[in-house]
């Protein structure tokens, strides 16, 4: 090999940057998303809308409730199960989600997402 | 032709993830299985691309000189168009690799003047700019996508991706807000293909191969912008997938994710595992370029042939006619001496 010890040096940075995940996480337990803590039974037994489209589509939704309240002064929202609640993410939403660091926090800082909901609102007080 | 065959080949990759991953319901294979087969084949043929690279050899100074060699003192030098030095030579790779300045010197041929003005048609070369500036809009997007990416590759997310992920959606646009990377990358690989379209003399030079990494790239770049601005799925299911796949766990239970993940996931897996083999893995061959990373010392320094071995004797042409005239003769080749004129030198 004609300058080797360069080319090597070279690969061996190559593999250490394109390889990171691999060394970042050798070693390392399973990974398991995180658990959130659940409004209790006894609050609410389902959520506005089912599960896997909340997961999916909270934020659209949020975003379509703050314009929908906003610009149209419309604030009813007719849920799945045909009830109605109020578009608004501290009335309704924290009403039973009442820990924003045991339930939003938990996805949100796993996939690197800082929504900005929390520039205008405010987060409700954390039980010590 | 060219292009359509690429893209057909592009869109039989989609709806081979769709038919598997959807319809067949093999979530493990096209989650985990085929990504770490791309991922060896990746990084087992790239180094193999390079090691073969080193082995060449390279024993004169070839680099492309653009500008005035070191000489005189009083003429002045062109360092990092004609370097002399390993530093300047350093500079001139570091200003290629990252800023894409032989592109910067793209030239086009213009026609200008015409019969009716009663000016002779002459040729003029004009600087253009737009290929220069397409590459890097493009490759520096791509860039910000593939470092983005590891925000669900490791666990717990670095700080620096974070303020990665704060100037990426810095202009809030949407839930969830819109990557600039993103748009920027899908932007850049449509103009670079518009260019293979458009420009006469590139299209006629445009091979499949020069079609089919820009629409596997538009094909990965579309699938994940569907997947996060429309075609949603639950991302911390995705996070599981990709995280036991760089924790080279295969016990995960992949379910409840949707197909244009798996498409997606597919799609770079074909591209990692053809890019050594492509145009592509000029990523690795930038830094070989035995026209880019070597200075230009050819006077300045004794260069030594390493193939000037002391004991491989000289075979001049006279001696290798000696030793085959009849034969050469037989075949009618021509020769500098007959049969006769070689006897009548050696009896002298």
């Amino acid at each position: 090999m004609y300058d080797g010890g360069k080319i090597i040096a070279g690969l061996i940075v190559f593999l250490g940057i394109v390889g990171f995940p691999f060394w970042y996480n050798a070693g390392s337990a399973g990974y398991k998303t995180p658990e959130l803590k659940l409004p209790p039974k006894s609050k609410a037994t389902e959520c506005i809308e089912a599960t896997e489209w909340m997961r999916a589509e909270h934020m659209q939704l949020l975003n379509t409730w703050r314009d929908s309240v906003v610009r149209e002064g419309n604030l009813e929202y007719t849920t799945a199960s045909g009830s109605h609640v109020e578009m608004s993410l501290q009335k309704s939403c924290m009403d039973c989600h009442d820990s924003k660091k045991d339930f939003c926090d938990k996805c949100h800082t796993a996939a690197a997402v800082e929504p900005y909901c929390w520039d205008c609102h405010i987060a409700p007080k954390e039980e010590k | 032709m060219n292009a359509l065959y690429s893209l057909f080949a592009v869109f039989a990759l989609v709806v081979i993830a769709l038919v598997g991953a959807g319809a067949a319901g093999m979530e493990q294979l096209f989650g985990l299985y085929i990504p770490w087969l791309a991922i060896a084949v990746f990084l087992v043929g790239f180094v193999a691309k390079v090691i073969g690279w080193a082995k060449s050899p390279v024993p004169f100074r070839i680099p492309t000189t653009a500008g005035q060699m070191k000489s005189h003192d009083w003429i002045r030098h062109d360092k990092y168009d004609n370097p002399a030095t390993a530093g300047q030579t350093f500079v001139r790779m570091a200003l290629e690799v990252l800023l894409f300045r032989s592109l910067f010197r793209n030239l086009t041929a213009q026609r200008f003047g015409s019969a009716q003005d009663g000016v002779d048609v002459k040729i003029r070369y004009a600087s253009a700019k737009w290929l220069w500036l397409f590459a890097l809009i493009f490759h520096y997007s791509f860039l910000v996508v593939f470092i983005r990416h590891w925000r669900l590759f490791l666990d717990p997310v670095p700080s620096a991706l974070l303020a990665l992920e704060y100037a990426d959606t810095f202009l809030q646009i949407g839930a969830p807000a819109l990557y600039m990377s993103g748009a920027a990358l899908a932007l850049g690989v449509s103009l670079l293909l518009l260019r293979r379209f458009v420009v006469p003399q590139v299209r006629y030079i445009s091979q499949p191969a020069d079609y089919f990494p820009l629409f596997l790239i538009l094909g990965v770049a579309l699938s994940g912008i569907l997947m996060r601005y429309w075609a949603k799925t639950d991302i911390m299911a995705v996070k599981e997938v990709t995280m036991a796949l760089f924790s080279l766990n295969p016990a995960v239970h992949i379910e409840g994710i949707g197909v244009v993940f798996f498409v997606h996931v597919f799609l770079v897996s074909c591209l990692i595992a053809y890019l050594p083999f492509s145009k592509l893995m000029h990523m690795g061959g930038v830094f070989l370029s035995p026209t880019r990373n070597l200075p230009n010392d050819s006077r300045a320094r004794y260069h030594r042939n390493p193939w000037n071995d002391p004991n491989v004797k000289a075979h001049s042409y006279a001696a290798y006619e000696d030793e085959f005239r009849e034969k050469m003769i037989e075949a009618g080749l021509p020769v500098e001496k007959t049969l006769e004129e070689a006897a009548k030198t050696e009896a002298q």
